[in-house]
């Protein structure tokens, strides 16, 4: 069960966790970067930690505590944005 | 999930959430600051510094069925979203002997894909089904 996080000034980050998917590209100048890959269905989904404000708490959740369930992962461009 | 703190997010949801659902929002508000969970999810604008509109369902071996990303202005159709929950589930759980035509609703006819099936869809499944 997650616990509920001290809260002080410093803003509490998460981030994804284990290994984050890159594909090499090779340019034409022959120099190789990584770009991160698209997420594909049927694939796994990046697992990752986020501080979370749930039911009146302040609380640290991970994604990989939902194996066993159908999650709905949403984004959106930021509070009060309307619609 | 969007790059505001978890304690703007506890102000929408006090002070305007929390007027539009009673009790609140019944989920975790996820913070991720400076997009890097965006990032991998590949919805974060780098340029207006912010995450679109992605949706992602994901089943319960953690697996991505589907996904869906909006530019801001337009919102969701969260009917959308549950209709695929519920065609995922029977298509899990028939052990995806089954297949969900186009406009698919609980209650409605499947297709059982196979030899049999093939070039007949015509003869069992009309195309007004699908606005049905």
């Amino acid at each position: 069960m997650e616990e509920e996080e001290k809260i002080g000034c410093a803003r509490p980050t998460g981030g994804p966790v284990g290994e984050t998917a890159t594909e090499k590209t090779e340019e034409k100048d022959n120099l190789i970067t990584e770009v991160p890959k698209m997420i594909k269905v049927g694939q796994k989904a990046p697992d990752f930690t986020a501080p979370a404000y749930f039911k009146g708490k302040f609380v640290g959740k991970k994604l990989s505590e939902y194996l066993g369930k159908w999650v709905v992962l949403c984004f959106y461009p930021g509070d009060f944005t309307f619609v | 999930m969007s790059i505001d703190s978890v304690f703007v997010h506890k102000m929408w949801n006090d002070h305007e959430l929390s007027k539009m659902v009673s009790g609140g929002i019944p989920f975790p508000m996820l913070s991720d600051a400076g997009g890097k969970v965006g990032t991998v999810y590949g919805i974060y604008d780098d340029a207006a510094g912010v995450e679109t509109r992605g949706r992602f369902i994901i089943d319960p071996d953690g697996v991505v069925q589907g996904f869906e990303v909006l530019t801001p202005p337009v919102g969701r159709n969260v009917s959308e979203t549950l209709r695929q929950i519920q065609a995922f589930q029977l298509v899990r759980n028939s052990k995806g002997s089954e297949a969900t035509p186009s406009g698919w609703k609980p209650g409605k006819m499947t297709l059982k894909p196979g030899p049999d099936l093939v070039g007949k869809v015509w003869e069992i499944w009309k195309t007004d089904q699908a606005f049905e």
